[in-house]
């Protein structure tokens, strides 16, 4: 049933919301420490465990997915509720390390790429034979 | 006859919200394919729309919270109020796989804890440039510089005002903006042209929007791989940046 799937989504989330809490309480600041990213790993872990015992049917995943779809538009609301012409003043802010983020992130791809590269020599020898080919189109 | 309308559409808010944002999705994903032939992504011209529509709200009325200020559109509050927000968040992690990741191996690993680290310390950088100095916007903005998602996470987690979190807003849209059109340049330099790389490529750069957007415009056979790296992306992140890299920034500043 695709409540099911909606109550695990929902359970995964208010133990990560508790858990949050806890540990902002722990640090001695008021607010949710990491809940979401909390509840997202348990969701993953749950998923996982009931897929390989058979036990999440097509509907109850329904209930998950709705919520997985849905989570753009709501985006977009949380955009349209926001102080935005206050944020206004810091527009080139915005712009300047947006774009900063993603050149330095390009840069830096090729160097994460070669680590843990087990087989190198052989993942080179596929490159050079994928390359060529690619240079002629 | 108008304030029967209006009092029928006020009187279900949230619904009202449904339709609403529906009617901005469509036009948004109707420019993104025929101004821009899906290069820029539909979900990017709609978060775009949402802070237009926030600034009309502001002007408007003089609130602070954008177009949910005014009576008829209260209802986008609650559709985009941290409840249904952190929901539906947390269910993106639905398509995620351990064992793909795991895959990647330690590349993929470290690909997602350095993009995260870097592009938050970028976003502080920034901020400080810019003249902001308290821990909890630097670590909203830094958030931002993640992910349009773990900017406001982060931010109504640790009690950000409302402007910051819009500007976190922005600077991950921008974010996401940028990779979308960057990607198909750069992608020959990076030899992004295997599911390997592109697994990197997602949890370096870990917008998803952007990253799937990205992907499609190089070679829509990798877009599951970079969305992938870039579901985990945001979790770690909505972890590490509220919790471990706020008190590290309090310490510091």
């Amino acid at each position: 049933m695709i409540i099911f799937g909606v109550a695990l989504l929902s359970i995964c989330m208010l133990i990560g919301v508790i858990v949050g809490d806890a540990l902002g309480g722990l640090m001695g600041v008021e607010a949710n420490v990491g809940g979401v990213g909390v509840s997202m790993f348990l969701l993953v872990l749950a998923v996982d465990y009931l897929k390989k015992k058979n036990k999440l049917q097509v509907k109850s995943e329904e209930g998950i997915a709705f919520w997985g779809g849905i989570y753009i538009p709501i985006v977009v609301a949380m955009s349209a509720q926001q102080n935005v012409v206050a944020a206004l003043d810091g527009g080139g802010m915005a712009i300047l390390a947006g774009v900063v983020v993603v050149v330095v992130g390009f840069l830096s791809i090729p160097f994460i790429s070669r680590i843990g590269e087990k087989a190198k020599v052989n993942e080179q020898e596929i490159e050079l034979s994928i390359l060529p080919k690619e240079q002629i189109k | 006859m108008i304030n029967m309308i209006k009092e029928g559409l006020e009187n279900n808010g949230l619904i009202t919200a449904f339709a609403v944002i529906g009617i901005v999705m469509y036009i948004a994903y109707f420019l993104s394919d025929k101004l821009t032939k899906g290069r820029v992504h539909g979900s990017a011209i709609a978060i775009m729309f949402g802070l237009i529509l926030a600034y009309i709200g502001g002007v408007n009325t003089g609130g602070e919270k954008g177009i949910s200020d005014i009576q008829l559109f209260s209802g986008i509050g609650l559709m985009g109020g941290g409840m249904l927000r952190d929901f539906a968040i947390i269910a993106t992690a639905f398509g995620a796989n351990f064992s793909e990741v795991k895959k990647t191996g330690i590349g993929g690993i470290t690909a997602l804890f350095f993009g995260i680290f870097y592009s938050f310390v970028i976003g502080i950088i920034i901020a400080l440039c810019f003249g902001y100095r308290d821990s909890v916007a630097l670590t909203t903005i830094g958030g931002g510089a993640v992910t349009y998602i773990v900017g406001p996470v982060s931010g109504t987690a640790i009690g950000a005002s409302s402007d910051i979190i819009a500007l976190s807003i922005a600077v991950g849209l921008i974010k996401s903006i940028s990779v979308m059109i960057l990607t198909p340049i750069f992608a020959k330099k990076i030899k992004l042209n295997n599911p390997r790389t592109a697994m990197i490529y997602g949890g370096v750069m870990g917008t998803t929007s952007g990253v799937a957007a990205g992907l499609a415009a190089t070679d829509v056979k990798l877009v599951p791989y970079g969305a992938m790296t870039a579901t985990f992306y945001t979790g770690l992140g909505c972890l590490l940046v509220p919790s471990i890299l706020f008190l590290l920034t309090e310490i510091i500043f």
